[in-house]
């Protein structure tokens, strides 16, 4: 390669050379520069790592029947079979979960929640979002809004900021696409990584690239066209990241694989331990099949409970152990609850009236019940909470403004969860 | 109709398939007969029925004219027209659903005709050439909107993809009007997989969709995707936003209740989409009725009534009233139907419809055009429900012809920004997942290549199935991660297609440049521009190829490996625009 073609393919254009070399060059020449870099960031990691929150948003796809897990009612006719059992915290839990409740020192469940929809696909939404489906305005979701804040504070992290494992969890709205979930699945397998050709040449395929793109966004045809540019961007900087790793769950010993369940589930909240622990801001991890409009109790006792007892339990015990809990917010909800009526299938539907999620770490006071619901579970009883509540306390517990106002793609200013109050009873 | 079909062979005679309308209203035993009169009918050629249509310039600029009104009302200009490679480009796209080769493309923007544009779109739409891959795309795409991009993938699923997707490619194929299309849709009967002996793959539809929750997903689907109602939340409640109530919900799902799907006895057996009678929830035949409740608790009674008040008697015996037969009736003669075609074709080439979403229609979600809908669902109706004359009027309109490259009056006309559209430039979108793989095929310059349909078939759901996420629900609720994020640029980076588009061997793009004479220096690097963009490089990227060159040690495979890579990586391969 003579000198002029070097200049050519070093003179980037809309990219930095740093930015491609410390990611692309691996043992060349200009891998000291990159180290300098890397040392630089290492000094203040220490003081970044102290304040760095995240969160860990566990899906209950389909709608669980909280009734049967948080909040039993078993001298109700239509409370079911399962009986409470005592728990390390001020509360009573499923006795079919009783690895989580030696962990409810760490945890709080919110009764009262109360919410309008009941529909999959608006629930899922309005409860991901803190909003309510509209036709011209897009809202983002937990994870888009969560790490678009919280990503100043990690500036060393080369994977993306939301990732969602094993589910396809809710998009990032009027944010953007560059604020999109990751998706992997629960092993952990990332497909395309790769390249099977030299680092050099992709940078120069890289550049030329950035020259054709650049070019039609110039254009002024709408914003898809600058949209590619930045994904292309984050797709680069995950390329040869060391901290892709976090993704090898198989690297865990088999005792700790163990502890987690060895299934979808536990391997996803395996990896969002790992994931938290390398800086990620946003973890979702997906455990569906909640949606029991019949046979409920037999698939939540010797199916999904266990599964969930496991991991969850597990998670839990591990951010505490290591220190990791205190800035990491976990929440574990679906679209909403059950019937606390039992319908002619041996099954609960679809019930967003009253119901409840389960929050921890970050802060948050542990180990109460907050709220509660009539004696038959079909009501709330005095206070109650909605979705955008619930979000305005996450969002608090990671230290993020109430007062944050977003500008939505209709150039009207959203306020962060709607501008509701966080629940007070968490934070007394 | 199939016995039809097979007399004449897949895809032989586009003459006859274009008479669809009137067939299906023939008895069987006259076919053959009609068939032959047809021969010797006059606007047999396709040239002829396309050209004869008089009406087509008039709808056009009817077109034009409404849309027109709205620019005129908020002071918009519109954009220029887009340029010949650029149309030609979103042509195929949205026809066939791929780019077109470099031969189609070069033939398309050499001819010096006035009317090539309505050439080419006849071509795509009548010409027998094409007949397979416009049944193809299309094939896709009510797939996907019937049945789901894993309909049929999953364990326990009674749904046959492949007869799903038998009865639409003989629908499109043979141009069976809409109004039949969506009655055997919505009363099929039979067996679900291709093969067996009373084999309807209309019955896909519906066959997961009856048995759960007393068919209230086929209640959802039939009115959401046939009629433009969204009911699925009046099944519990009154609905917040519109003026659909709870009863009217129990109502539309009566018509279901005769309906139940049998998984087969053995698993080589295909499962069945059959009416019996239904016996009424309180056990009287004569009056089937079903019940519901109230959010206060109390129990309602329901009876089949169509949405807009029609009822039908009440007896549950099929012989006396199939409910679903009278169901199709109505939906097809309602203005619904036509209405929610329209926004959903519209839309298909637009990028937009005049809703949002496309498919909740009604006096709480405003229209945007609503004279144009209006005037489209009219003319669809009048043209015997003849789809194709549909997606010509809106191909030819000046709208769809326009550029996506917006002026200082019209940039802010970004239905992104949650405006409705105004449709005075061409919406950038992504190119769907299926687009893509269509394109890439083209791409590698694999599109000759003989292997047979079914492989083809089972080539591409493999790779598309890689997009497809479940949300764990019993209504089966998916979502793409096909969306412009990471997973698919690292797939354009890395993946298997790109690596074989980009490996320079025999019959790939990059080998039909460097073999051809004719394409030296320059131009090879031309053809690749022309085959991934529709356009031919510019001089600076002529200067990249040039430099390119250098760092390979003029190797020129070498070469064009890198620049067809970048080409097929950037935004201006990946978006329809």
């Amino acid at each position: 390669m003579n000198s002029l073609n070097r200049n050519r393919f070093q003179t980037p254009n809309g990219m930095s050379r740093r930015h491609f070399f410390s990611h692309l060059a691996g043992a060349s020449a200009l891998a000291g520069s990159a180290l300098t870099l890397g040392n630089a960031f290492a000094a203040n990691a220490d003081i970044l790592r102290r304040n760095r929150k995240s969160a860990i948003l566990l899906w209950m796809g389909g709608g669980p029947s909280t009734i049967d897990l948080w909040d039993l009612k078993p001298n109700a006719a239509t409370g079911g079979p399962f009986k409470p059992i005592a728990t390390n915290g001020d509360l009573q839990i499923c006795e079919h979960l009783p690895m989580i409740a030696q962990q409810m020192d760490k945890l709080s469940i919110v009764r009262n929640m109360s919410t309008r929809e009941a529909d999959h696909m608006r629930g899922r939404y309005y409860m991901h979002t803190g909003f309510v489906p509209q036709p011209s305005i897009e809202y983002p979701s937990y994870g888009s809004v969560i790490s678009h804040q919280l990503s100043d504070t990690r500036p060393e992290l080369e994977i993306p900021p939301f990732i969602s494992v094993g589910g396809g969890s809710e998009g990032p709205g009027f944010l953007g696409m560059a604020w999109a979930p990751f998706d992997v699945d629960s092993n952990g397998n990332v497909r395309n990584l790769d390249m099977g050709i030299e680092p050099s040449r992709l940078t120069e395929r890289v550049q030329a690239l950035a020259q054709l793109e650049n070019r039609f966004v110039k254009d002024k045809r709408g914003s898809a066209a600058a949209e590619h540019v930045k994904v292309v961007q984050k797709t680069l900087q995950l390329l040869n990241s060391e901290q892709m790793s976090a993704f090898k769950v198989d690297q865990e010993p088999t005792e700790v694989k163990e502890r987690y369940g060895q299934n979808n589930f536990g391997r996803g909240c395996l990896m969002a331990r790992r994931l938290v622990e390398t800086g990620v801001p946003f973890v979702e991890v997906n455990l569906g099949g909640w949606d029991n409009h019949q046979n409920i109790f037999a698939t939540l006792e010797n199916n999904l409970l266990p599964t969930l007892d496991r991991a969850m339990s597990a998670l839990t015990e591990d951010l505490s152990q290591r220190g990791l809990l205190q800035d990491t917010a976990i929440i574990w909800m679906g679209e909403f609850g059950r019937t606390p009526r039992i319908n002619g299938n041996t099954g609960r539907d679809h019930w967003a009236r009253s119901w409840s999620v389960v929050v921890g770490g970050a802060g948050m006071k542990p180990g109460i019940a907050v709220g509660q619901t009539s004696d038959d579970g079909t009501s709330v009883d005095g206070t109650s909470y909605t979705s955008e509540n619930l979000m305005a306390t996450i969002c608090k517990s990671l230290g993020i403004s109430l007062d944050t106002t977003f500008t939505s793609n209709n150039n009207r200013p959203i306020k962060i969860a709607n501008g509701a109050a966080p629940i007070k009873e968490l934070f007394s | 109709m199939r016995g039809y079909q097979q007399l004449f062979g897949f895809g032989l005679s586009t003459l006859a398939k274009r008479k669809g309308l009137l067939m299906s209203r023939w008895t069987r035993s006259s076919r053959f007969i009609a068939v032959l009169l047809f021969l010797s009918f006059p606007c047999l050629s396709t040239d002829n029925c396309f050209a004869q249509d008089s009406d087509l310039e008039s709808q056009i600029s009817r077109i034009d004219e409404l849309v027109q009104g709205v620019w005129d009302a908020y002071k918009i200009s519109p954009s220029e027209p887009a340029g010949d490679g650029e149309w030609c480009r979103r042509v195929f796209l949205d026809l066939l659903g791929r780019i077109p080769a470099v031969a189609e493309l070069n033939a398309f923007t050499s001819d010096k005709s006035e009317d090539k544009k309505k050439q080419l779109v006849k071509r795509l739409l009548y010409a027998d050439e094409y007949t397979e891959e416009y049944a193809r795309n299309w094939t896709t795409i009510w797939s996907n909107l019937l049945i789901g991009r894993t309909g049929g993938n999953a364990n326990g699923s009674m749904i046959s993809r492949d007869g799903m997707q038998k009865f639409l490619r003989d629908s499109f194929a043979r141009e069976m009007p809409y109004d039949e299309f969506v009655r055997q849709l919505v009363s099929a009967t039979g067996h679900t997989r291709p093969g067996a002996e009373k084999f309807n793959g209309a019955t896909n539809f519906l066959v997961d969709k009856v048995n759960m929750d007393g068919a209230a997903q086929a209640t959802a689907a039939t009115s959401q995707i046939f009629m433009g109602l969204q009911v699925q939340c009046t099944q519990c409640h009154n609905h917040p936003f519109n003026d659909w109530k709870q009863q009217k919900y129990w109502e539309m799902n009566a018509f279901f209740r005769q309906t139940r799907a049998f998984a087969g006895q053995t698993d080589v057996d295909s499962p069945i989409l059959a009416d019996q009678d239904f016996q009424g929830e309180s056990g009287n035949v004569d009056e089937a009725d079903l019940f519901f409740e109230l959010r206060n608790g109390l129990l309602k009674v329901a009876y089949p009534v169509f949405v807009d008040g029609t009822e039908i008697e009440k007896s549950g015996y099929v012989n006396l009233v199939n409910r679903r037969d009278k169901l199709a009736d109505m939906i097809v003669a309602s203005s619904y139907m036509p209405r929610v075609m329209v926004n959903r074709t519209w839309s298909h080439f637009l990028g937009y419809g005049f809703t949002k979403p496309i498919d909740d229609l009604g006096p709480h979600n405003l229209a945007s055009h609503p004279e144009l809908l209006e005037f489209l669902s009219v003319e669809f109706v009048n043209s015997g429900f003849d789809v194709k004359k549909l997606m010509s009027w809106i191909v030819l309109s000046r709208p769809y012809g326009l550029s996506s490259i917006s002026n200082s009056s019209n940039e802010s006309d970004d239905p992104q920004l949650g405006q409705p559209p105004r449709f005075s430039h061409f919406y950038l979108r992504q190119m769907s997942a299926e687009q893509l793989y269509e394109s890439m095929i083209i791409a590698t310059g694999k599109a000759a290549q003989s292997i047979s349909f079914e492989e083809q078939e089972a080539r591409r759901n493999r790779w598309l199935r890689q997009f497809a996420a479940t949300f764990g629900t019993d209504e089966g609720d998916e979502s793409t991660t096909f969306n412009g994020t990471i997973p698919q640029v690292l797939m354009m980076f890395n993946g298997e297609m790109i690596r074989e588009a980009t490996s320079g061997g025999t019959g790939t793009i990059i080998d039909q440049a460097l073999s051809d004479p004719t394409l030296k220096g320059n131009k090879a690097v031309d053809f690749l521009f022309r085959a991934g963009l529709s356009r031919d490089a510019t001089r600076d990227e002529q200067k990249l190829a040039q430099t390119f060159l250098v760092a390979r040690n003029g190797d020129p495979r070498e070469a064009l490996k890198d620049i067809w890579w970048v080409i097929m990586n950037s935004n201006e391969f990946i978006l329809v625009h």
